[in-house]
């Protein structure tokens, strides 16, 4: 693979190195233990690294958090997901759904909407679409968060982020409590798209008031799995 | 015990009924006072204002001062950070071995006024009277630096017939700054402007704190306002009988 | 070595911190807007980090963390480039912001003659902006705040809030100018729908991004940005070409360390758990995604700062902002009062340092080093130590003359020497009592003072020395033979 060269590339990059190296040398930091690998492994983290909470506490904790985002929230049992996907998309008002290709087929209802393919559309074709139905990777109950790894063009981030309307639906046992056990979760997607959602897009640039909904769905709704 | 005072300049110019105050507590406790006429200023003023190698020999003068006290009473927070936060690295910088001994050694025998009180002599209640509606600042020094807690207060809530009024915004700079107040009078003036709102709201008669620099900005501002209020050091109110309360009511 | 290109501080030199405050403080508006936001965020962010029983063990991880890439930072640099590459990435290096403009440059050329943005502290430092529309590109802002800034050709004001500084139905009297909207409500829930309206249409059709970024992680090559709103999103998935500019101080070693810097930003950012979008990608994606990704590596006298050991800390700062909320003087006065990319305590640490100390001087002045902003800074930086430190390599750094008779080094070797001899002090205590006389008022206070005293005079009055010092005092007292009652009345009556 040829990389795209511009200007004087190799000796702005040498420069540069050079530069950090000529000042990394100055400093005597004590002890400094000159391999990375091992210097890294000494750092302390002495934070939370895992969560006390049982299966039930971090649902409804992610539950909690999920509604102060403005989230809608729903559980039901496996049995049921099906019938309860269809009934949040007729309260909804949704007929035509963009489906992720990480949705377990079992999911989908019979007679509900139209579930639609995602893997081979123009962006127009997405946008005009009422919503898309996910998975989650992993959530994360502590902050709210909804882990997408996007696996491949069936799954791709556009998918959430063109229509107005994103259902996520996430097994209780992918919920984790605390980041650092999210982040141990997803250590082997780490070279995928990853999207972490913590509630539907929002901003508070006018006067530091929480307006849900700028450019991504305006509406989320989670369904959770026990 | 043998305590040795260090006043600081600026209160043994300005404010010299700060350290009378001091040593009347002390010696109320029963403690033998000294104060070591060699002593000048910590550096703080050059240090902070970027002239760091001036402190050098003011640093070595408090060293050589203070080197055989049993304990050194400051009855200011801001000259208290500078020791500590400071010293140990300008001592370092200068290459000399001797000095960074000896302040290894002094400094843990350096006390803010009230944490001398508190921590090292163990006394909350000190005997005090002192009938009026008091708010207290926490100066930055005292809250951020030495982390002083809430033992100016305990002491204060030992004072008999002080009515202690809390303040809101506890923790929001006064505006002061050292020379900050000098290079930047305009910005300082407006964070004092807000800081005067929540001193005023207590409707105190005094507001008190660690620090008279602090103290001499807010009061400096009340006193412009013609308002009611005025600043005590936490030691002259510390040092309040009834007589000289009383006696200093009248004067006013 | 290559040298640094000279600044011509005399052109570019920004009016100094003091005289660039005082049209701020006056405007009521303003300051009443920033002490909105600023309070807001600081409540969010203390009722979040409450929630938090091992929120010191985060800062102290974060700080680590952060410590090591800069030890490393080199390693950490290369084996990003080289994992990036491996992803089908392109990694470029820019010596200073006039490189990284070039480079961008050559990259942003496409037939629709615009390019969108994610919020970018990075490219306003590099002035990435003015060297686009000078191409004859048109940079469209997708943030919110920023298209609020760029609509009313204004500055950002804050890292996190750019627009904090405008109200509502200031942003509504400019939406509705610049996008012809003249029934436009004033609710915030109006002015974001049309800011979705507005920006849709660009996202779809603009078909190259540029964005900064939040964390490049050297173990896997990828990047990681936060965001709110989903413009981020937009302009990281929907161009045909993302070209994001990265400080070289962005580097975290690997992807576990997120668990550490995604837990501390967004609480010390806008107060959130999780900010509402956290996107992470590598390269490039097959069938998802820009299908050609650059990154451009951003020097930019970081390095320099990296070379001073009380100072390099600087770079271990995250962007969050919290410095900026916590201090009472840029509550006081904005961010633009700084004049520079970089405002608030971080500004004042940063700005100086990236201009070598030639321009910024009165920056590391602006704090009363009250000690908010350590309070708060998620990767704790000692931001109070560092003013200090550079407030001494303001004073060395002056030129020879000045350093020896500017009124201050003056003024300073005087007190020194007064200091030095305690005769000398107390003399100096004596005088002082009698220069002060014609100053003391009928109210026996001193309302004011000449020269640069007079700052002080200007909103507080000055007691006068009093009549006996404490050195006096105390000396008076061990003359007499034992103290008594009299001796210990206090000088003033």
């Amino acid at each position: 693979m040829t990389d795209i060269l511009i200007g004087d590339p190799l000796s702005a990059r040498s420069e540069i190195l050079a530069r950090i190296r000529s000042a990394n040398r100055g400093i005597s930091v004590k002890n400094r233990n000159t391999n990375a690998t091992e210097s890294w492994q000494d750092i302390p983290r002495t934070y939370r690294q895992c969560g006390t909470l049982t299966e039930a506490d971090r649902v409804q904790l992610l539950a909690e958090r999920l509604i102060e985002y403005g989230a809608g929230v729903y559980r039901c049992q496996s049995a049921q997901v099906a019938d309860n996907i269809a009934e949040i998309l007729r309260c909804r008002l949704k007929r035509k759904i963009l489906l992720s290709s990480d949705v377990d087929p079992d999911w989908l209802p019979q007679n509900g909407p139209a579930f639609i393919h995602g893997n081979a559309l123009s962006y127009p074709e997405i946008e005009a679409c009422e919503g898309v139905l996910t998975g989650c990777t992993v959530a994360i109950a502590v902050t709210g968060t909804l882990a997408l790894c996007h696996t491949s063009a069936g799954s791709s981030r556009v998918l959430t982020l063109l229509p107005d309307y994103h259902l996520c639906v996430v097994q209780a046992a992918a919920i984790v409590e605390t980041v650092p056990e999210g982040f141990r979760a997803l250590e082997p997607h780490r070279l995928q798209p990853i999207t972490l959602i913590s509630g539907p897009s929002a901003t508070a640039d006018i006067e530091m008031t929480r307006i849900q909904g700028v450019h991504g769905p305006r509406v989320l709704d989670c369904l959770i799995v026990v | 015990m043998r305590i040795s005072l260090f006043i600081a300049c600026y209160n043994d110019t300005l404010f010299p009924e700060i350290g009378i105050a001091v040593v009347r507590v002390l010696e109320r406790l029963g403690h033998t006072i000294d104060f070591p006429l060699e002593q000048t200023c910590c550096g703080q003023m050059h240090y902070n204002t970027g002239y760091q190698p001036e402190a050098l020999p003011l640093l070595r003068r408090f060293v050589e001062v203070f080197r055989d006290s049993e304990a050194v009473c400051v009855p200011s927070s801001s000259c208290v950070t500078m020791m500590r936060e400071h010293y140990e690295k300008i001592a370092l910088a200068s290459g000399d071995n001797t000095l960074q001994s000896e302040v290894a050694a002094l400094l843990p025998r350096v006390y803010e006024f009230t944490e001398l009180l508190v921590h090292r002599l163990g006394v909350e209640g000190v005997g005090a009277v002192y009938p009026h509606r008091v708010t207290y600042h926490s100066s930055c020094h005292s809250l951020r630096n030495l982390r002083l807690g809430d033992v100016p207060i305990r002491l204060l809530s030992n004072v008999r017939d002080i009515e202690l009024i809390p303040m809101e915004a506890a923790d929001l700079c006064c505006g002061f700054g050292g020379t900050f107040s000098i290079k930047n009078p305009d910005v300082s003036g407006a964070m004092l402007e807000e800081k005067l709102q929540y001193i005023q709201k207590t409707q105190a008669e005094v507001c008190t704190a660690c620090d008279s620099s602090c103290l001499m900005h807010i009061g400096g501002a009340l006193h412009r306002r013609r308002a009611k209020m005025r600043t005590e050091h936490i030691a002259t109110i510390l040092a309040s009988e009834v007589a000289s309360a009383a006696l200093r009511n009248g004067g006013r | 070595m290559a040298t640094i290109p000279n600044v011509d501080f005399k052109k570019r030199r920004a009016p100094d911190f003091p005289s660039a405050a005082l049209p701020l403080l006056q405007d009521a508006q303003l300051r009443s807007n920033v002490r909105h936001a600023t309070g807001v965020i600081q409540g969010k962010r203390a009722r979040v980090v409450s929630e938090m029983p091992d929120w010191q063990a985060l800062r102290d991880a974060g700080q680590r963390i952060r410590a090591h890439t800069l030890e490393h930072l080199d390693i950490y640099l290369e084996q990003f480039e080289q994992r990036c590459i491996a992803a089908g990435g392109h990694v470029h290096w820019a010596r200073d912001a006039a490189e990284a403009n070039r480079i961008v440059l050559q990259l942003a050329q496409n037939r629709t003659g615009r390019i969108i943005k994610i919020k970018s502290m990075t490219t306003e430092e590099t002035g990435l902006n003015r060297a686009l529309e000078a191409a004859g590109i048109r940079p469209v802002e997708t943030d919110l705040a920023e298209l609020i800034v760029q609509l009313g050709h204004d500055k950002p004001s804050h890292i996190v809030v750019p627009a904090l500084h405008k109200n509502r139905s200031q942003v509504r009297e400019l939406f509705s100018r610049t996008m012809n909207l003249p029934q436009l409500g004033d609710r915030p829930e109006d002015l974001a729908e049309a800011a979705r309206v507005y920006l849709r249409r660009q996202f779809l059709s603009t078909p190259v991004a540029v964005s900064g970024a939040n964390f490049l992680i050297a173990e896997t090559g990828g990047v990681c940005i936060v965001e709110s709103e989903g413009n981020g999103r937009m302009c990281l998935t929907l161009p045909k070409k993302l070209i994001s500019i990265a400080g070289i101080d962005k580097i975290i070693p690997r992807f576990r360390d997120l668990e550490v810097l995604l837990q501390v930003l967004p609480r010390s950012a806008t107060g959130e758990r999780m900010n509402p979008y956290n996107s992470l990608w590598t390269g490039v994606h097959p069938g998802d995604g820009p299908e050609e990704f650059h990154v451009v590596l951003l020097d930019n006298r970081r390095t320099e700062v990296l070379r001073d050991p009380e100072a390099r800390e600087t770079l271990h700062c995250i962007r969050c902002g919290a410095c900026q909320n916590a201090c009472p003087v840029y509550r006081q006065t904005g961010g633009h009062a700084y004049g520079s990319v970089y405002a608030g305590p971080i500004g004042a640490i940063l700005t100086p340092q990236l201009a070598m100390m030639e321009r910024g001087q009165s920056l590391p002045y602006a704090s009363s080093l009250c000690g908010a902003c350590y309070e708060v800074c998620p990767v704790k930086i000692n931001i109070p130590e560092i003013l200090i430190h550079l407030r001494g390599r303001v004073v060395t750094g002056r030129p020879k003359v000045l350093r020896a008779f500017h009124p201050e080094a003056i003024a300073m070797r005087a007190m020194q020497w007064m200091f030095l001899r305690a005769t000398r002090f107390s003399m100096a205590q004596r005088l002082g009592r009698i220069a002060q006389r014609p100053w003391i008022r009928q109210s026996g206070w001193i309302e004011r003072l000449p020269t640069v005293l007079g700052g002080w005079t200007r909103t507080r009055d000055l007691r006068p020395l009093p009549p006996q010092s404490f050195r006096e005092w105390f000396q008076a007292r061990s003359h007499a033979s034992m103290p008594s009652q009299n001796s210990s009345e206090a000088p003033h009556d």
